[in-house]
């Protein structure tokens, strides 16, 4: 009932701001609504929304404000504070992810891929509580290597190759000989036979070190899991069920596996969440892992200046890096781009191609000793001299 | 391996993607009194423009989910590919 009447308060404010041109956050609109439900004040909305518009118009950055320049001191600042190098085991036993200053300069740096991926993989359904279907679901996300399942000899005598098969461990990763045999097919330039207990590989083109070459690429043999998916950790949560943490990502091919919750699951990489999920996805994400990766270090940023640096990494339709060979390396003013890093060329460059410095950023103008166009310097406002001697 | 496809609009990152019609495209350009390029973009190669099967030059509305306004609008125009960064410019 409360619920009903919030709702249709929330309708009437919306309407008075669309008459007064004015906007105010929802989240303010909600508490409002819920505040005037509560006191019985249905009659005054107009009125609570003049008063909240004032305050809320009052409150806003000016305009004008350099506020790239104060996110940058804001998130700097407790930087500076952040441990240099952490290898951290968040939560999850044994699985090491970069946290810290390194993990932050990742964020930033937008790289395309994290030193440490990991990935959190939610499970739906039964796969949740039963944990011989975790272990199901785990079993096709690890990846598994012959060498894992099997141990390989070689008959150097005959030019051949044993793999013998470790029952338990097969049993242990669902994996069938049928499948090995299959796998082992596809590899080029052998053939295999079922030996009772053991396979045996022979090679087309004998030769000693074709043998050895094999042998090697024998260990290294997908037989099961998602590349680049090195080890999985099963974790009953509470309140969650089976959750499977991994060592290594990949994101497109975990959410299409049986049993996984892919509306949940998580990975760290925020280029491949750009690549799989869109942009927007990926300014989620550069602010929820920019903004744990400060609070888990006990420093609390304003969570507006890591929106807008993730507004500005992602504006173009790519997340872009902030620094150099992103955001800063591309301002349209020669004199800003040579304040910043590698001075020389750009001039040179810019010499080269005739580029003209319209003077409309904040160095180029401390550059030449002008107000720079931010705050106040941004107003143009001269005062007629004609009009003064009237 | 089985065969599902994840339909990625009903992952948590996603937000709520709309395309908008010619009128209201106006309306909202004209409410901020810019011409599209200056809106942020969004590539017509983006996974989820795909999805919604949005053209290059349509306007995008996108109904996040922030922590601050805990909903909030924003706009992105679909482009065919990223042009140069149109920062500091004016």
């Amino acid at each position: 009932m409360v619920e009903a009447t919030n709702d249709s308060v929330v309708k009437k404010m919306e309407k008075i701001l669309q008459k007064k041109n004015g906007f105010l956050p929802y989240y303010i609109q909600e508490l409002l609504a819920q505040k005037i439900v509560e006191k019985g004040l249905e009659k005054d909305v107009e009125d609570v929304v003049d008063r909240a518009l004032e305050q809320y118009n009052k409150n806003m950055v000016d305009p004008a404000e350099a506020c790239g320049i104060v996110a940058a001191q804001s998130i700097g600042e407790p930087g500076t504070q952040m441990t240099m190098r952490t290898f951290h085991y968040a939560g999850v036993a044994e699985i090491n992810v970069t946290l810290g200053l390194p993990r932050l300069i990742e964020i930033v740096d937008a790289r395309s891929t994290p030193s440490t991926p990991v990935m959190t993989v939610y499970l739906e359904g039964a796969y949740r509580v039963n944990a011989d279907l975790a272990q199901k679901a785990a079993n096709q996300i690890e990846i598994t290597r012959l060498q894992d399942i099997a141990t390989i000899d070689i008959d150097i005598e005959n030019l051949m190759i044993y793999v013998i098969l470790d029952e338990k461990s097969m049993q242990r990763k669902d994996i069938t000989k049928e499948d090995v045999i299959e796998k082992i097919k596809k590899m080029r330039k052998v053939g295999v036979e079922d030996d009772k207990e053991r396979l045996k590989v022979t090679l087309e083109e004998p030769g000693y070190k074709n043998l050895m070459l094999t042998v090697e690429s024998l260990k290294k043999l997908k037989i099961k899991g998602i590349d680049g998916i090195e080890r999985v950790i099963i974790r009953k949560e509470p309140n969650e069920g089976y959750v499977i943490y991994t060592e290594g990502s990949n994101f497109e091919d975990v959410l299409n596996i049986e049993g996984v919750d892919a509306s949940r699951t998580k990975t760290n990489d925020i280029q491949s969440v750009a690549n799989v999920l869109g942009i927007e996805a990926a300014r989620n994400m550069i602010i929820s892992e920019a903004h744990d990766t400060l609070s888990e270090q006990g420093l609390h940023v304003d969570i507006r200046h890591i929106m807008l640096v993730a507004d500005i990494m992602t504006v173009d339709g790519t997340v872009r890096a902030i620094g150099r060979h992103g955001i800063s390396g591309e301002k349209s003013s020669v004199l800003s781009r040579a304040a910043f890093e590698i001075t020389v060329n750009h001039l040179l460059r810019a010499s080269k191609r005739g580029e003209v410095d319209k003077l409309q950023g904040v160095a180029e103008n401390i550059i030449v000793g002008q107000p720079v166009s931010i705050g106040t310097g941004a107003v143009k406002l001269i005062m007629g001299t004609q009009r003064r001697k009237k | 391996m089985t065969k599902k496809r994840f339909n990625i609009l009903e992952h948590e990152l996603v937000p709520e993607h709309i395309v908008l019609s010619k009128e209201e495209a106006e309306k909202v350009l004209e409410h901020y009194n810019i011409k599209p390029e200056k809106l942020p973009k969004i590539l017509a190669s983006d996974p989820v423009v795909r999805t919604i099967n949005a053209k290059p030059g349509d306007i995008i509305k996108i109904i996040r989910k922030s922590r601050t306004a805990k909903k909030a609008v924003s706009y992105r125009v679909v482009v065919e590919e990223t042009t140069a960064p149109t920062l500091m410019k004016k």
